[in-house]
């Protein structure tokens, strides 16, 4: 074989260096394992410990809100709705925090504790319900508007910045206002939890579709759906066998990042009387009630806001936990 | 540019057209309940109420009263009247527009010198304790509901109730015009309540986009240039940065202008979102539905500022 | 020139003279030995190939002599002396003045190395008055010179260009034009041609090759092909997992390499003049991890010709007995290599 210096051609791609083994076999051989990028995100999830934490405390507000009734039977409080009029001091305000009302009691002689607790389950109810279906939503959105382009994907686009121009609280004090007087739709939707987790799948699921649509522009692209196209699958089966699984942990990540928003919403909208009505319990409705007494009664407007800051507090850090797991290079 | 600018304002307008559209939808056809029975008040004799029906031109077919709706909006700017007092939407927003505008730029001014250093130095002393300590702290403050922050603020610090009693108290709004100096006090506990959970989001974002963008190939070419650090960070890496923080910058501010309810709500400041908060109590529509569009108006225009601000800092957009 | 070096270093010194080397970086994985000694000289106005796979480390060797890998957090030790002055020993400051300066650097991509906000003349002012002190006038007459000198067409108008406006290959001379704008007594080039077109690539090599022999420049040409350093370089270093290999004088490289790897690089080029149904002879086996190389010789798992031993003695960089330029890492006996290359040749 000869060689003239001279001959060599520059685009011969240089010398190629050895066939190209996959990674993992010779990863093998030096004793490091490789690992799928689904395993990959759960390794990095794990070490990170402030969101174990965070998930370990949503798991068990979870507990407390199904068992309730258990909970605020096992620390021997009265009921949420249970009204006495006599837990009040000699000036008719309530009473403070003491051995048998550890959060002390509203104007109407309620346990706040006992509100507290159940107040947990509309605020992991609209949280949880209303940002799966928000989801649910914007994935298929999003995943037809990407997938398929053209005029639907403009359509859907362009409905997306429709909703994306009103803004939300306004539309759920509106949209609360309207149907509280004698109801939406011919009467059959009256305001309460019902419209608050309507509102919250109408609002959200624009932010997943939008995400979504990006993603799957992207991975149409590659090579993989290609060949899947030319194995002759239809688009219906490409989309849910090829591209739905690559979006299950953007999807996982920006739709976690939606739940404490939601919680935070409902709270406000409940605080601004459209929300959840009493005797109904829920943390931010619990607020508004004590703002008119909150100088002297502290207790009825400190502790729901702090069970709303750490419910809220937690969905964050296991969010942003998510969010570092699936983005090593940003990550904190 | 200047087509990419046209092309922006015209589809601004059609949305505009599109969202008009859709509270119309959502307020007139949505409810059950009847505007003339609510514009006539609780005790109102039936012939009364059909006499209004006539005059709201709510016999006609709801086609008609579409387009007359629509017609009415964006040709007079017709917002209709108050259920509840009568008076013209329009009017009642103007007047309280000075003091939602006041909140909302003086919280704009606090939340942007704040949080945008603070996401910077910690975007640049990554993971030391500092970072840590200030994301710590931001995240608390994404985590808390405003309205609260503002009452515990109140409890500590308002002067008629507070503990350290050292600003006014809620409900001491008065406008600039009329005496600067209380404007000023009575608005800087709002201030800082309502640009806390915004500096602390914007920290958060910066930092994230500095960091991606200082590990980007143009910063190593900067520094194999050279440069001193500081130029460095803010004039390539700072300036690639902060387009994500526009986009959300410009969808804040259109929304804050529309009323910042809560925080008005809680320091009974004489706003455009008060003026809602008021109008639900007695089912105002006309009022939540001029604020719903204004607000609609304020955001549209925010992004279609944004996105010509966006081709301008970044020439690859305007082939899009 | 802008000169900072000491006036009193005799000019037959070589410019650049790197001493073992060595440069780690800790990950979670552990930490990594990107470069495990390496030596090296330059003299002014020479061009030195260093050729190699991804992750033999080139890449580090190159962004180390400017101190560019200290963000980055890596470890450092060894020597690179430059105009008399230990790089290694100096402050970010006073790095900051030789960079850009005496010493610049092109890079790989061009696109993503140039800020996409900014007009490339603007990039080119602020490297220039980063280190002269003209007004911005000036500096910009002086930037459009620099991209005529870079074969730039219609450089007054394409000056006011943004980098996503040129084309692949004019980006790259805006790249060069920009490095030689305080006529840089070295210039290390990482990469030029690598994301550019094939017809492209010979016009950017033909660009440096002239750019240096006007300017009496030393160049530090890194690259994974051989073709580009073969009518470039004066001399070739090929480096394999952190180290040097093999270093020589370009012909030696071609027509008498010592190291059974630089046997396996020429092999596997397809040649134009050759059999069609010759087939390629790549290199077997992969790249070695950089968290855990091979003992001994690193080489030693892909090597036709390792023997047991091989496995357990790190190879010494010695010259090849008669040719005091050409020095190898290898433990075969010098009689047993020079016989292999006959039979493969």
């Amino acid at each position: 074989m000869t060689l003239g210096a001279a001959e060599l051609p520059y685009a011969a791609g240089g010398g190629s260096l050895g066939p190209m083994d996959f990674p993992a076999a010779s990863a093998a051989q030096n004793g490091i394992a490789a690992r799928s990028p689904l395993a990959l995100f759960w390794r990095r999830f794990r070490q990170d410990r402030v969101a174990l934490v965070s998930l370990a405390f949503i798991a068990l507000l979870i507990v407390v809100a199904i068992a309730a009734p258990l909970v605020v039977k096992l620390l021997d409080l009265p009921g949420p709705d249970v009204q006495n009029s006599n837990l009040t001091n000699q000036f008719g305000s309530p009473l403070g925090p003491s051995l048998a009302h550890p959060f002390g009691v509203d104007q109407l002689g309620q346990d706040v504790a006992s509100r507290v607790i159940y107040g947990t389950r509309v605020s992991l109810i609209v949280g949880l319900l209303g940002t799966a279906i928000a989801t649910l939503l914007g994935t298929i959105v999003g995943l037809l508007a990407g997938f398929y382009g053209g005029w639907i994907d403009t359509v859907l686009s362009r409905f997306i910045d429709v909703v994306l121009a009103i803004p939300v609280l306004l539309l759920g004090l509106g949209l609360g206002a309207a149907c509280e007087v004698r109801g939406c739709l011919d009467g059959h939707v009256h305001s309460g939890l019902g419209v608050i987790i309507f509102l919250i799948a109408l609002v959200n699921w624009t932010y997943i579709a939008r995400i979504v649509r990006g993603r799957v522009l992207s991975l149409r692209e590659q090579e993989f759906v290609e060949a899947a196209r030319s194995q002759g699958a239809s688009g219906a089966r490409i989309m849910l066998r090829e591209i739905l699984p690559n979006l299950a942990a953007p999807i996982v990540v920006y739709s976690s990042l939606l739940i404490p928003q939601n919680i935070l919403l409902e709270a406000a909208l409940s605080f601004l009387g459209v929300g959840v009505r009493p005797p109904t319990a829920s943390w931010g409705q619990m607020i508004a009630a004590a703002t008119p007494i909150f100088n002297t009664a502290w207790w009825y407007m400190v502790f729901p806001g702090v069970a709303l800051l750490l419910t809220v507090l937690a969905f964050n850090l296991v969010g942003d936990g998510l969010q570092d797991a699936l983005n090593p290079r940003t990550a904190r | 540019m200047t087509r990419y600018v046209l092309r922006r304002i015209l589809w601004g307008i059609l949305l505009l057209i599109l969202v008009s559209a859709l509270t119309f939808v959502l307020f007139r056809i949505l409810p059950t309940a009847e505007p003339a029975r609510l514009r006539a008040g609780q005790n109102a004799s039936p012939r009364v109420i059909a006499e209004l029906r006539v005059d709201l031109g709510l016999n006609k077919p709801l086609i008609t009263q579409f387009w007359l709706y629509m017609k009415g909006l964006f040709l007079h700017g017709e917002l209709g009247y108050s259920y509840h007092s009568g008076a013209s939407v329009r009017s009642l927003i103007f007047n309280r527009l000075p003091a939602t505008l006041s909140l909302t730029i003086g919280a704009m001014v606090i939340w942007m010198a704040i949080g945008l250093p603070i996401g910077i130095l910690s975007a640049l002393r990554r993971r030391s304790r500092a970072d840590r300590a200030s994301m710590g702290v931001a995240l608390l403050f994404i985590s808390a509901p405003e309205y609260w922050l503002g009452l515990i603020a109140l409890y500590l610090f308002a002067a008629d109730i507070g503990q350290i009693r050292v600003f006014p108290g809620a409900g001491s709004y008065v406008g600039l015009t009329e005496d600067p100096w209380k404007w000023f006090t009575s608005l800087i506990l709002p201030w800082l309540v309502l640009a806390a959970g915004f500096a602390a989001v914007y920290a958060r974002v910066m930092r994230g986009s500095l960091i991606e963008t200082m590990s980007e190939d143009y910063i190593r070419t900067a520094r194999a240039k050279g440069l001193p650090e500081r130029r460095v960070v803010l004039r390539h890496g700072v300036r690639a940065a902060i387009t994500p923080i526009m986009t959300i910058f410009a969808l804040d501010v259109g929304v804050l202008l529309g009323g910042a309810v809560l925080v008005e709500t809680v320091f009974d400041i004489p706003g455009i979102g008060r003026l809602n908060y008021d109008a639900i109590t007695h089912a105002d529509f006309p009022i939540i539905q001029g604020t719903v569009l204004l607000a609609a108006l304020f955001i549209i225009v925010a992004n279609i500022l944004v996105d010509i601000a966006y081709a301008y800092l970044d020439p690859r957009v305007r082939y899009s | 020139m802008i000169a900072t070096g000491d006036p009193s270093v005799p000019t037959d010194d070589p410019l650049l003279r790197v001493e073992d080397l060595r440069v780690s970086f800790s990950t979670e994985d552990g930490a990594v030995k990107a470069l495990d000694g390496i030596s090296y000289e330059l003299e002014r106005g020479r061009t030195l190939g260093i050729v190699g796979e991804s992750g033999s480390g080139k890449t580090v060797a190159a962004l180390s002599v400017l101190g560019l890998t200290r963000a980055d957090g890596a470890l450092l030790s060894g020597r690179i002396s430059f105009a008399g002055r230990d790089l290694l020993t100096l402050s970010e400051g006073e790095l900051r003045a030789i960079r850009g300066n005496q010493i610049a650097m092109v890079f790989q991509d061009p696109l993503s190395s140039l800020h996409p906000q900014y007009r490339v003349g603007a990039q080119i002012v602020e490297a220039i008055r980063a280190h002269q002190s003209l007004t911005k006038a000036k500096a910009r007459a002086h930037a459009i010179e620099l991209l005529g000198l870079v074969d730039i067409p219609d450089p007054a108008r394409r000056v006011d260009a943004y980098p996503h406006e040129l084309s692949g290959g004019q980006r790259q001379r805006v790249m060069i034009a920009m490095a030689l704008a305080n006529d840089p007594e070295l210039l290390i080039a990482d990469e030029p041609t690598t994301a550019l077109d094939v017809t492209v690539q010979a016009q950017i090599l033909a660009l440096l090759a002239r750019l240096q022999r006007e300017r009496a420049m030393a160049l530090v040409l890194v690259t994974h092909d051989l073709g580009v350093v073969a009518e470039m370089a004066d001399d070739i270093a090929v480096m394999y997992a952190g180290e040097i290999v093999e270093q020589a004088p370009a012909e030696r490289i071609f027509t008498a390499p010592e190291h059974p790897y630089t046997w396996g690089l020429l092999r596997s080029i397809p040649t134009l003049d050759g059999p069609r149904e010759q087939e390629l002879t790549p290199i077997p086996g992969s790249p070695s991890s950089p968290l855990a190389p091979p003992s001994g010789c690193r080489f030693h798992p892909r090597c036709p010709y390792a023997q047991p031993e091989h496995a357990r003695t790190e190879p010494a960089l010695l010259p090849v007995p008669g040719q005091p330029d050409h020095r190898v890492a290898c433990l075969l006996a010098p009689e047993e290599r020079r016989r292999l290359w006959r039979e493969l040749a």
